[in-house]
C-alpha cells in the first residue's frame, strides 16, 4: 500500500518536472525556433506579387504531392543575388569592420572601468555596478538621440569647440562612421564592463603581489598575470557586443549617413521599402551563418559558467 | 586595504561622465524655452504642457506600458521555469538543444528575430497588433529573466528545500512556500529589466505589429528621423525619471526584504 502511494508520487512528480520543461520549450520552439526555420524556407522562395508575396508555400493539406511540389519551387536565387550585387557583400563587409573596432575600442575603455570598479572598496563597488548598469535601462533609442542633439551642426559639440577657438567653422559629425563608432560605443559599454568586472573582481590579488616580490615591473605583472586571468571576461564580453553589433539597426540608421549602410539597414530596406520578402529572408539567414561560429561559443561559455558554478 | 590608485579613479569617473553627460545635456535642455535646441532662452516647462496636448504620443505611450506590463509578466513566469529547468533539472535529453533556445535570443540581432517573427505571423495568418508585439516581445525577454533568476538560484541554498522535503512537503508546495519567496527579488529585478527592454524595443516592435497599435519608440523613431524637437526631449526626460524612480524603488525595496529576513 505505502509503495504503490509512493510510486504513485513519483510519477506524479516526473509528469511534475516535464510539465516544467515543457511549458518554456514549447514556447521557444514555437515563437523562436519555427520563426527561424520559416526565415530559411522563404529565403529559398521566389518572389511575387501576391499575398504572401511569395512562392511556393507549403500545401500539408495537399498531401505528399504538395510537399513534393514544395520542394521542387525551392531555389537559391536569392542567394545568387546576394553573391553577385555588391550592394551586399559591402554592406556584410561593412558592419564586421564596423563591429570589430567597436569591439576593440570597448575593449580599451571598458577593460579600465571594470579593473577601477573591482579595485575599489567593497562597499561602493555594489553602487559603481548599478551606475553602470542604470544608462541601459533608459531607453536605448533615447541615449542615441541624445547625441543628436550634441553632434549635430549647430549642437553642443561644435559650440563648446567654436568656443574654445579649436576650430573656427562647424565640423561635420553626423551622418559618418565615427558618430555610428562612437554611438556604438557609448550603448553597448555596459555590456563590456559588466562581464569584465564580474571575471576581475574574482581575481586573486596575492598573485600581482608574488609577481612584484619576484620583480615583475607592474606594467609586466598586468600583462602576464591580470589579462590571462581574465580571459574569459574578455571573450564573454566581446561576444556579447560584436553578435548584436554586427545586426545592428537603430544606431546606423540614426547617426549614419545614407550611402553607405550596414547589413541590418540593408534588410530593414528589402523587407520594408523593397517588400522582397525572400531576399530580406536570404540576408537574415547569411547574416545567421557569418554569426553563427560566435554565437556558438558564446552559448558554450554560457553553458561551462553554469556547470563551473554548479560543481 | 585596497588602495584606489589615481589611474583607476580617473577611468572610472570619466567612464561614468561618458555615459551620463548626454543624458544630462538632454534632460537639461528639455526645459529649455528656446525652440532652437542649442541656444538657451531660459528655464521652462512648455514642451511638457506641448506633449500632454499630443494625443498620438500619449495613445503610444500606454500601448507600451501596457505591451511591458503583458509580455514582462509572462517572460517572468516562462524565463523562471527556464532558469529552473536549466539549473535543476540536470542532465535530460535535449538539454543543449533546450539551452541554445533559451540563451540565443540574448545576441541575435533583433532584426533576424523581428523578421521570423512577422514571418510566423503571417504564416498563421494572425491580425497583427497588440497582442503579436506582446508576444514577440515576451519571446525576446523571457531569455534575460532567465539569466538574472539563474544566478540567484545557483547561489541558493538547497539545504531549506531538502528540509522541507524530508518533513514530507510535496515538492510543489516546497517549491511555492520555500523556493519562491527567496528567489523573488531575482525575479522581481528580472520583471523589470524585461519591462524596460519591451518599453524600448523599437525594432522587434516595427516588424511585429500592425496597424493601430503604434508603440512609443516607434512613434519617437518616426519623430527624431525629421530632426531634434524639443518635445521628444521632454518625454525623454520623462522615460528617464520614470526608470530612475523604479530603480531606487526597486533597490530600497530589496535591501528591505534582505533586513527582514
Amino acid at each position: 500500500m505505502m509503495i504503490a502511494a509512493s510510486n504513485r508520487e513519483k510519477t506524479r512528480r516526473d509528469w511534475g518536472d516535464r510539465l516544467v520543461i515543457l511549458i518554456p520549450a514549447l514556447w521557444l520552439t514555437v515563437f523562436f525556433l519555427i520563426p527561424c526555420l520559416i526565415v530559411l524556407k522563404i529565403s529559398l522562395s521566389q518572389t511575387t506579387i501576391a499575398q504572401p508575396p511569395y512562392v511556393p508555400v507549403l500545401d500539408l493539406g495537399a498531401g505528399w504531392p504538395g510537399i513534393k511540389d514544395f520542394i521542387a519551387g525551392l531555389s537559391f536565387d536569392n542567394y545568387k543575388v546576394l553573391g553577385s550585387d555588391w550592394l551586399y557583400l559591402t554592406s556584410y563587409l561593412r558592419s564586421l569592420v564596423i563591429a570589430g573596432l567597436s569591439t576593440f575600442i570597448l575593449l580599451l575603455i571598458g577593460y579600465p572601468i571594470a579593473y577601477g570598479i573591482a579595485r575599489a572598496p567593497r562597499q561602493l563597488q555594489a553602487v559603481l555596478v548599478m551606475a553602470v548598469f542604470l544608462p541601459f535601462l533608459t531607453a536605448f533609442l533615447i541615449r542615441i538621440y541624445a547625441w543628436i542633439n550634441i553632434l549635430q551642426r549647430e549642437g553642443l559639440l561644435n559650440d563648446a569647440l567654436i568656443a574654445l577657438g579649436i576650430v573656427r567653422e562647424p565640423v561635420v559629425w553626423l551622418a559618418t562612421d565615427a558618430a555610428i563608432v562612437l554611438g556604438i560605443v557609448y550603448s553597448y559599454l555596459p555590456f563590456m564592463v559588466l562581464p569584465l568586472y564580474a571575471t576581475l573582481e574574482k581575481m586573486d590579488e596575492s598573485l600581482l603581489e608574488a609577481a612584484a616580490d619576484l620583480g615583475a615591473p607592474r606594467w609586466k605583472a598586468f600583462w602576464l598575470v591580470t589579462v590571462p586571468l581574465s580571459a574569459s571576461g574578455i571573450i564573454a564580453g566581446a561576444l556579447l557586443c560584436f553578435i548584436p553589433i554586427a545586426g545592428e539597426f537603430v544606431i546606423p540608421d540614426l547617426l549614419g549617413g545614407s550611402d553607405a549602410l550596414m547589413i541590418g539597414q540593408t534588410l530593414w530596406t528589402e523587407f520594408f521599402q523593397n517588400k522582397d520578402w525572400p531576399v530580406a529572408s536570404a540576408v537574415a539567414i547569411a547574416l545567421l551563418v557569418i554569426l553563427l561560429a560566435p554565437i556558438l561559443i558564446y552559448q558554450h561559455l554560457q553553458m561551462r559558467a553554469l556547470e563551473i558554478a554548479d560543481a | 586595504m585596497r588602495k584606489a590608485s589615481l589611474f583607476n579613479v580617473m577611468s572610472v569617473a570619466l567612464g561614468l561622465a561618458f555615459l551620463y553627460l548626454p543624458i544630462a545635456i538632454l534632460v537639461i535642455y528639455s526645459f529649455n524655452a528656446s525652440r532652437l535646441v542649442t541656444i538657451w532662452g531660459g528655464w521652462s516647462t512648455r514642451w511638457y504642457v506641448a506633449l500632454w496636448h499630443d494625443q498620438g504620443m500619449l495613445d503610444a505611450a500606454w500601448t507600451s506600458l501596457r505591451i511591458a506590463a503583458l509580455s514582462a509578466t509572462a517572460a517572468s513566469v516562462l524565463g523562471t521555469l527556464a532558469a529552473v529547468v536549466l539549473v535543476r533539472a540536470g542532465r535530460f535529453c535535449g538539454r543543449t538543444m533546450f539551452s541554445g533556445l533559451v540563451y540565443a535570443p540574448l545576441v541575435m540581432p533583433e532584426v533576424i528575430i523581428g523578421l521570423a517573427l512577422l514571418l510566423l505571423f503571417v504564416a498563421l495568418d494572425l491580425d497583427r497588433g497588440f497582442w503579436t508585439v506582446a508576444i514577440a516581445h515576451t519571446t525576446l525577454t523571457l531569455s534575460f529573466v532567465t539569466v538574472v533568476v539563474q544566478s540567484r538560484l545557483l547561489t541558493f541554498d538547497r539545504s531549506l528545500e531538502e528540509a522541507a522535503m524530508d518533513l514530507g512537503c510535496p515538492p510543489l508546495k516546497t517549491f511555492l512556500t520555500i523556493t519562491l519567496p527567496l528567489i523573488f527579488p531575482a525575479i522581481a529585478a528580472g520583471w523589470m529589466l524585461a519591462f524596460t527592454l519591451s518599453f524600448d524595443d523599437l525594432v522587434i516592435a516595427s516588424f511585429s505589429t500592425g496597424p493601430g497599435a503604434t508603440t512609443l519608440p516607434m512613434r519617437i523613431y518616426s519623430e527624431v528621423r525629421l530632426g531634434v524637437k524639443p518635445e521628444i526631449n521632454a518625454i525623454c526626460t520623462i522615460m528617464i525619471a520614470v526608470v530612475a524612480v523604479g530603480v531606487v524603488a526597486a533597490t530600497l525595496a530589496s535591501k528591505r526584504g534582505a533586513r527582514t529576513l
